[in-house]
């Protein structure tokens, strides 16, 4: 079973301060910490997983600079077989990075395409979707479980309101991975050492027959904070008078 | 010149981060409290080839260098200096094997050290000879076949826990030079008339095992000499170049994460209306610390280079030791302060790190010692 994973490299903002650049289009991010985006490590800890009961291949695939070889690397430490990296800067349109991408999945066989729910920067969550749509296959999106069983995959989807969705789906097809799916695993220096040995492909837009430079659906006009709210109400009285209180808050916005 | 680290050794470093921020922070106070650690702590970091990553591959290790060995423990002293402390110990002395022991040696005792089955200590130490390490008198005599040690060591790493220790004994009293009267000698803690009792009342790192040992007649084979009978001295000193080093890097660590308990706190910390990150007396105290930090890191970093590239600098190394020992000392007191009050309590990890720091100065020679070396080198006496 051939497995294509489709990972990004991500500024960690989590626990940072974050600072917008002076054009107002982006987040500085000169002191941010970089890594594989959470979701994508998921996916490829789930690829790898099904590699060991399928055997086959796991390549990790992704458009970025030079630094993202980093990332690549840590995927080829948690199992993955080889890497083809785009040199690109990462696009900010969801469309164009699954266009490229499509480009260098075609040019092979593959049985299984696994990408992260979304980006940790961006979270619009649409390239896998996207990609889908391109190779022309089906797709399932946050799946939280996945049995392969005879050419289709029996997948769990997480909905709202801590409903689940059980699907059967033909492969090949896109499954966009959602976290918790699997355990993560610590990785060892054997290895990080072992993926120094592994092939790294790197390989140009033109290398690929790909040429837009220009966003196809969307470009970022403005990034700001979120407006800031109404200021929270603060509750007065003694303690068995804020409970009281507060108990008609609950119940108020039970209702509602 | 290049400042930047290689791809591996991002890896290595985030990798070490992982398994500390996953394995050690959760269990440090209980293990501090305690006075003791889960075993298959050992096992799990021994597995994932962060013990003694700088043993040859054929014998059990990696082949890395200390500068990965050093930010492994960066990294672990960076979250929880106590069980760091656990986890530094078994391949303590490793070195020594690798640079002077036999091929016997080598095949038979390093392997289950990088696996986590063994631990193993350097003792020297005595009552009488602590910096003075030349005036150490526990004794080995030649026996027919085998030698014969008797005496007495203290505060040893592992002493209890160890499989074995490479003991510094004293084989020649009657040479004069202090420096060619020692040998190192590899004793089996199960040999008869061998006893260790742990030490109880440290001020800090509680989980790691420290103890008092006493050698009554204990009988090893001459097979287990370790480098040249009477080049015992010179050999600890070539140990000591890379061992200051690491210490170093513990030191680096600890200061780091002090340092960044401390900015998580002054962030969040509201007085006078405005968090204490927005004053100015917080701000230079961050700056000093961050810059402290910094250069502790450079040297430690340097001093790993010299090491790796086979050309060790004692002048680096000891500068390296002194420096960011006194930086964590430093840094750890800042950190606390800007904590006020609840720093002196255990909920916030602060007080361990604190009580961990002052260790730093005093082992693997003190500051005092450091400088010694130093001010010898730089001014070319003796």
């Amino acid at each position: 079973m051939n497995i294509i994973v489709c990972v990004k490299r991500i500024p960690k903002t989590a626990e940072a301060d974050i600072f917008i650049e002076k054009d107002n289009k982006d987040i500085k991010k000169d002191n941010l910490v970089f890594a594989l985006n959470d979701w994508d490590g998921y996916a490829v800890r789930e690829a790898v997983l099904l590699k060991e009961k399928f055997e086959g291949e796991v390549i990790v695939l992704t458009v970025g600079p030079d630094e993202s070889k980093e990332v690549l690397t840590r995927c080829l430490a948690m199992g993955a077989d080889r890497a083809i990296r785009i040199e690109e800067p990462i696009p900010n349109d969801g469309r164009l990075i699954a266009e490229t991408l499509a480009k260098v999945i075609q040019t092979g066989p593959f049985d299984l395409i696994l990408t992260g729910v979304q980006a940790e920067d961006d979270g619009w969550g649409q390239v896998g979707v996207a990609l889908a749509q391109i190779l022309g296959i089906p797709h399932a999106s946050i799946v939280t479980h996945i049995h392969i069983e005879g050419g289709k995959a029996k997948v769990r989807r997480e909905l709202e309101g801590g409903l689940e969705e059980l699907l059967e789906i033909k492969l090949p097809a896109v499954l966009t991975i959602q976290t918790g799916i699997n355990e993560p695993k610590y990785v060892s220096l054997a290895a990080i050492l072992e993926a120094e040995d592994k092939e790294t492909k790197e390989m140009t837009l033109e290398e690929i027959g790909f040429s837009p430079r220009e966003p196809l659906d969307a470009t970022i006009d403005q990034v700001s904070f979120p407006p800031t709210g109404k200021r929270a109400e603060i509750l007065k009285g003694t303690p068995d008078e804020v409970v009281g209180q507060l108990t008609e808050i609950i119940k108020r916005k039970k209702g509602s | 010149m290049d400042f930047e680290w290689s791809n591996r050794q991002k890896q290595i470093r985030q990798a070490a981060r992982e398994f500390a921020e996953g394995e050690l922070v959760p269990i440090g106070k209980e293990c501090e409290a305690k006075g003791t650690f889960p075993k298959d702590l050992l096992k799990k970091a021994a597995q994932l080839g962060f013990i003694g990553c700088f043993i040859k591959k054929e014998y059990g290790g990696l082949g890395l260098g200390l500068t990965e060995h050093a930010i492994i423990l960066e990294e672990f002293w960076r979250a929880e200096p106590g069980l760091a402390q656990v986890l530094a110990q078994p391949a303590f002395g490793s070195d020594i094997l690798l640079l002077y022991g036999t091929e016997e040696q080598k095949k038979n005792f390093l392997p289950p050290i990088a696996k986590g089955d063994w631990v193993m200590g350097f003792s020297i130490t005595e009552p009488e000879a602590g910096s003075d390490a030349g005036s150490v008198a526990t004794t080995a005599v030649k026996e027919g076949e085998e030698y014969v040690i008797n005496g007495s060591k203290v505060m040893i790493s592992n002493g209890t826990e160890a499989r074995f220790l490479l003991v510094f004994c004293l084989t020649d009293p009657k040479e004069t030079s202090k420096t060619k009267r020692h040998s190192i000698l590899l004793v089996e803690t199960d040999r008869p008339g061998y006893k260790a009792d742990r030490i109880q009342g440290k001020m800090g790192l509680h989980a790691s095992d420290t103890a008092n040992i006493f050698f009554n007649n204990v009988r090893v084979p001459k097979e287990n000499l370790v480098g040249t009978e009477g080049n015992g001295f010179s050999q600890l000193i070539e140990f000591l170049n890379r061992s200051r080093v690491i210490i170093a890097a513990h030191a680096t660590g600890l200061a780091q994460g002090a340092m960044e308990q401390a900015i998580n706190y002054v962030k969040k910390r509201k007085q006078f209306g405005r968090t204490i990150a927005s004053f100015q007396i917080t701000q230079f105290k961050v700056a000093e610390m961050a810059t402290l930090v910094e250069t502790a890191r450079d040297l430690t970093y340097k001093a790993c280079w010299y090491v790796d590239r086979g050309t060790p600098n004692p002048k680096l190394s000891s500068m390296a030791k002194w420096w960011a020992s006194h930086v964590a000392v430093r840094v750890v007191d800042e950190a606390l302060q800007l904590h006020g009050g609840y720093g002196y309590l255990d909920d916030y990890p602060i007080e361990r790190f604190y009580r961990a720091a002052k260790l730093l100065e005093l082992y693997e020679g003190t500051k005092e010692i450091q400088k010694l070396v130093i001010g010898r080198q730089v001014l070319g006496v003796r």
